[in-house]
Order: C-alpha cells, then sequence, then structure tokens
C-alpha cells in the first residue's frame, strides 16, 4: 500500500478549498483556546501527519457515549471521522460485520502497531472469566487486553471505562471493572461522564491529533481543559447559591425563578465537567438550565454516593437510612442525656472534694 | 516543706508572711501545691480554637443545610458567600492555630506534648487509664493526682482532637481546592486525598462527620473540665485561664 493520506490529502480529495482548510484550522484552534499563532501550526500538522488510526472498541455499555459523540458540532463528527481520524473499527458505526470486521482489527493491529489509539466505552466484566460480555465468542477483557498491548494510548470513553458506573454499582454482580484497573501499561485518558459531552469527545480527540502528544491530565487522569473545574464555579445560577436562595421543593417559587437547586441535591458543587460552559446538543441547555440538579455523573461512583435529591449522603447500618445529621442529633441527644445522668449521680454519690480542707 | 499529717496552717506559719497577725485557726488557712501548666501561649491557643470551633460548626453546618431561602434580588443578599466566609476565615485560623500548637511542642513544657502521643508502651498509663474509666463509672473514689493530663482525658483529646482536627484541616483544605483549583497549593498539597475519600462528594460527607465528632468531644469536654474542677483532687478551670493548677491534698500517689 502507497503512502499513509494526510488529513490535508482526504479533505482535498473531499473538495475541500485550501481557503476552507485554512478557515477549519483556525476554528479548529479557536475551539481549543489557542491564540491565532497556531493555525500555522495546526495547518503543518494536517498537511504532513497522516490520519490517526483509531479503534473503537465497545464492552459492558449503553452505546450512550456514541450517542453522544455523533451529536458533536464543534467540529462536526463528520468531520473527526471522516476526515481527522481514521475509524478503523467501531462495530456500531462501521459497515462491515462479523468476521470481516474482526478481520480489520487484526490487521490494524498488525499494520500500525504501537501508533494507534484504542478507544475504549465501556468496561470488562471479571467475574466468571469474563463471561458476562462477550464480543465475537470471546470475553471482552481478551479483546480489550489484546487490542490495548499495540496501542500508543487509550482513550476511557465515559464513565463505564473511567470507573464503572452502572454495572459497577453495588454489589457489582458481574464485577465490572474500570479500564484503568485492567490495562496497567498504557497511557490512559479518562473522559468521564455519562454520556461524556459531545465536544469534549471530540475536542480530545482533535488535540491528540494537533499535537501529537496526549493533552495535560489530572491527578486523575482527565484532561485538565475540560475537566479542572466544577459545574458550580461556572454555574449561571450561581449567584442565587452565594445570595442564598434555594429551590426548596421542585414546584415552589424558588424553582420557578431559576433559584440554586443545592438543597434539592445538585451535585454541582462536587462534580468536574464542563456541562455549564460547552452545555449540550451545540449548547443549548444542561440539567441545571432544564431545572434538575446535576446527578454528578462524570464522578467516580456516583451510583452509590446517596440521593440525587439530597445533598448529605445517607448513612446505612443505623436500620433506618438517615442523614449523618440526623445520627449526630440523636447521638448528641443521647451523650447529652448521659452527661446529666451521669452529673446526677455524681452529685448524688459525693459531694465537692475538699481534700485536706476536710480534716 | 515539713511533712505533716493535714496543711492547716498554724499562727506561727503566719509570721513574716502578707497574713501575719491574722488567726489562722478562723481563717482555716492552709497551704496548697500549685504548679504552673499551662503557658500563655498555650492558653491563648486553647481559647482562640475553642472560637474557631464554634464558629465553625455554626457556619458548616450551614454550609451542609442552609438556612431558608431569602426572596428579592440575588444581588442585594450574601447570605451563603459570608457563611462561607466566616467558615474559611476561622478555619484559617483554626488551622495556623494548630500549626503554632505543633511548633509549641518544641518550645513549651512537657504537658505541651501530651496532646500530639500516646505513650502506647508505659505501664503506668495503661494503669492510669483504667484508674480513670473506674472513677468515671463509679467503682473507683479517686483518681491518680495528674499534672497535666489524665490518661483517660489524654486518650479522648489525643483521638477526638488531634486526630479529628488534622483530619479536618487536611479535608477541609482539599475541599477548598475546590474552589481555588487543582492547580493551586491546596490542591497540590492536599487535593490528593479526594480521590482516596471518594471524590469531592465523599470528602465533603466525611468532613461532615468530623464536625459531628468534635461537637460531641466539646460537649463531654465541657462536662469533664467542670466536674473534674469540683471533684478531683486538682482544678482544671484555673489552669486553663491562668496557667495555675492546685491540688486539693497532699496525699503522694
Amino acid at each position: 500500500m502507497a503512502g499513509l493520506e494526510t488529513f490535508y490529502d482526504v479533505m482535498r480529495r473531499q473538495g475541500i478549498t485550501r481557503r476552507s482548510f485554512i478557515k477549519y484550522c483556525s476554528l479548529t484552534a479557536a475551539a481549543l483556546g489557542l491564540g491565532p499563532e497556531f493555525v500555522p501550526q495546526i495547518a503543518s500538522a494536517m498537511e504532513t501527519k497522516p490520519r490517526l488510526p483509531v479503534l473503537w472498541l465497545h464492552g459492558l455499555e449503553c452505546t450512550c457515549c456514541s450517542e453522544s459523540f455523533i451529536r458533536s458540532a464543534h467540529p462536526l463528527v463528520k468531520d473527526v471521522v471522516l476526515s481527522m481520524i481514521s475509524l478503523d473499527y467501531d462495530d456500531t458505526l462501521m459497515a462491515s460485520a462479523g468476521h470481516q470486521a474482526e478481520a480489520i482489527l487484526d490487521e490494524v493491529m498488525e499494520k500500525y502497531h504501537g501508533n494507534y489509539i484504542l478507544a475504549v466505552e465501556g468496561n470488562p466484566p471479571l467475574n466468571e472469566d469474563g463471561m458476562y460480555c462477550i464480543i465475537g465468542g470471546k470475553p471482552f477483557v481478551e479483546q480489550l487486553k489484546k487490542v490495548a498491548s499495540g496501542a500508543k494510548a487509550i482513550i476511557s470513553w465515559g464513565s463505564c471505562a473511567s470507573y464503572g458506573c452502572v454495572q459497577a454499582a453495588r454489589p457489582n454482580p458481574t464485577q465490572a471493572t474500570p479500564v484503568h484497573k485492567v490495562i496497567l501499561d498504557k497511557p490512559i485518558i479518562k473522559v468521564p461522564g455519562c454520556p461524556p459531552i459531545a465536544e469534549v469527545m471530540t475536542g480530545v480527540i482533535t488535540y491528540m491529533l494537533t499535537f501529537d502528544r496526549l493533552p495535560e491530565l489530572d491527578r486523575q487522569g482527565r484532561p485538565k481543559m475540560f475537566y479542572s473545574q466544577r459545574i458550580h464555579d461556572k454555574c449561571y445560577r450561581r449567584p442565587h447559591f452565594d445570595a442564598g436562595q434555594y429551590v426548596e421543593s421542585f414546584d415552589d417559587e424558588g424553582a420557578r425563578k431559576g433559584y440554586c437547586l443545592y438543597k434539592v441535591g445538585c451535585k454541582g458543587p462536587t462534580t468536574y465537567n464542563a456541562c455549564s460552559t460547552v452545555r449540550w446538543n451545540d449548547g443549548v441547555s444542561f440539567p441545571i438550565q432544564s431545572g434538575h440538579g446535576c446527578i454528578g455523573c462524570s464522578e467516580d461512583g456516583f451510583w452509590d454516593k446517596g440521593s440525587w435529591y439530597a445533598r448529605l449522603q445517607n448513612v446505612g447500618g443505623f436500620g433506618i437510612e438517615a442523614s449523618a445529621d440526623k445520627v449526630g442529633m440523636v447521638a448528641a441527644g443521647a451523650v447529652g442525656a448521659g452527661l446529666a445522668a451521669h452529673a446526677a449521680i455524681s452529685a448524688l454519690s459525693r459531694a465537692r472534694y475538699k481534700g485536706d480542707d476536710a480534716q | 516543706m515539713v511533712p505533716s499529717k493535714s496543711n492547716i496552717l498554724t499562727d506561727e506559719d503566719l509570721q513574716g508572711t502578707n497574713l501575719q497577725g491574722q488567726n489562722a485557726r478562723t481563717l482555716r488557712a492552709r497551704k496548697l501545691t500549685t504548679i504552673y501548666v499551662y503557658e500563655a501561649p498555650v492558653r491563648l491557643w486553647h481559647w482562640i480554637t475553642a472560637a474557631s470551633i464554634v464558629v465553625l460548626v455554626v457556619t458548616g453546618y450551614f454550609i451542609g443545610s442552609p438556612p431558608p431561602s431569602l426572596s428579592g434580588e440575588a444581588s442585594n443578599h450574601f447570605l451563603m458567600g459570608w457563611i462561607r466566609y466566616l467558615h474559611f476565615a476561622a478555619a484559617w485560623i483554626f488551622a495556623v492555630g494548630f500549626a503554632g500548637r505543633v511548633l509549641w511542642t518544641f518550645m513549651g513544657n512537657i504537658y505541651a506534648r501530651e496532646l500530639f502521643y500516646i505513650p502506647f508502651w508505659r505501664k503506668d498509663y495503661w494503669k492510669g487509664l483504667l484508674d480513670e474509666i473506674l472513677v468515671y463509672a463509679f467503682i473507683k473514689k479517686q483518681g491518680e493526682k495528674t499534672i497535666g493530663h489524665n490518661p483517660l482525658a489524654r486518650t479522648a483529646l489525643f483521638f477526638c482532637f488531634t486526630l479529628t482536627g488534622l483530619f479536618m484541616i487536611i479535608s477541609g483544605f482539599a475541599l477548598y481546592s475546590d474552589g481555588t483549583g487543582m492547580d493551586s497549593w491546596e490542591g497540590r498539597v492536599f487535593g490528593w486525598v479526594m480521590p482516596w475519600l471518594g471524590g469531592s462528594l465523599g470528602t465533603h460527607f466525611l468532613h461532615h462527620w468530623g464536625m459531628w465528632v468534635i461537637i460531641l468531644f466539646v460537649m463531654i469536654h465541657i462536662y469533664t473540665v467542670t466536674r473534674e474542677d469540683i471533684m478531683s483532687r486538682q482544678t482544671l478551670l484555673s489552669a486553663m485561664t491562668n496557667g495555675y493548677r492546685s491540688y486539693r491534698d497532699d496525699r503522694p500517689e
């Protein structure tokens, strides 16, 4: 096979003019928050670099990540899939199926060994030797380990691949395990969310492609450019939080006036994501804007952190589910009563100690 | 001092003192052994910390469960902003005080160190601990005389104040980095605890539990200090106000 096509080649082949190509580079630079001086760098990368082969595997998941991905507006997912990357394997988007599809996987792995990106949607269940998720007749965990062995880097799409999500919620019967606990020897980028924001997904790919390196990651392996601030920090309802104006219940005056949803359990103050800036569906809205609190879907173990409609997590093991404050107040009451009783018995058993004065 | 069965003073004992000429018998005058236990920085720290805890508990409770919603324009109010500001200001005072108190263990007297470790390998610590438990169970009449903290008090302070306070400082600064950003110094120094404590939400939750541990500790602390001051062989309130601890008897042990 002749030399690999560059992005520029592909774009020209699709009838895109050089003028439009440069415009595209400028828009991409703006989308990534880069200055105009980066435009030539992006153009040069697009002209000289071969398209990035991407293998997209699906484990235990609901395909909401793919559903989100195909709705990306900036850049359009069409541009990402057809021009920017070479999406060589994605069993929900590809035309081929069965043995033909599996053959592509082997071919890409061999041809681009050490140079392709592995994108994982969902996670492998490890219980019963991985039998809860079978792809092409084999446990998914085997496919994952095999494909990961030749990958340059791994993108963990969504909360499933990043943290485990609903299938790993207690009691996790299938022992669903996030990717970074199965693949230990490759750089892993976590893009959590259930699903992640479309523009965040395509933005991560664009960055990797343009600069030929991983985006800067935080302590938990998430790209800092999208996950370094909380929903709360950029929430348009934040002034109501600071003022002390809250929705007390979903049908009250505060709810109609768009007050802060903190008291009805919004997890915005504890959730790192870009929803309040990038928003969803081409920037139309996001949960808080629609009047419902954030459920914290991009945080580790969000299914097991108590009610979505209360800030304080409930405490199990007290017979009934009770909040920390209820348990605390009962404990304070019990200690107070105990101290009063102790004081009474102390007073009865013996008055003030006079020491040597008594003699 | 000449050892005597009782410390009741006679007229001769008052000779040459400022009580010279007074009738010792009517005064029921006697000598008290008094030791300077808690130096000025320790006492100052105690009361500053006590005040900061009151502010921290009240504001912290309201951060978890905000007061009823205010009406009117958002720009007219800054209630939650002030609650959080007071919480952070008091937290800084608590944390700086704690750090200063740690430094004082190297400069102060031996009683300044008692808060920070438990003499696990000392037999008399365990014996004293058992003794104090028996006193509080009304089985024994009197505990041993102590100059610093009694072993039961020391154990409670170590776990419920020192360790819990340290946890509150670490988790508190980690939560503070939610606002200042993960690249701030708070985020760099303390942010790593958050993934371990179950993310930001889990850290909030444990920080909230820490508040209840401290509330219960303060209740028990105030009760036992008052009770000991009345019923034990030594004074406690004066030790934390003017620094002097007096003993009501001169029996050994």
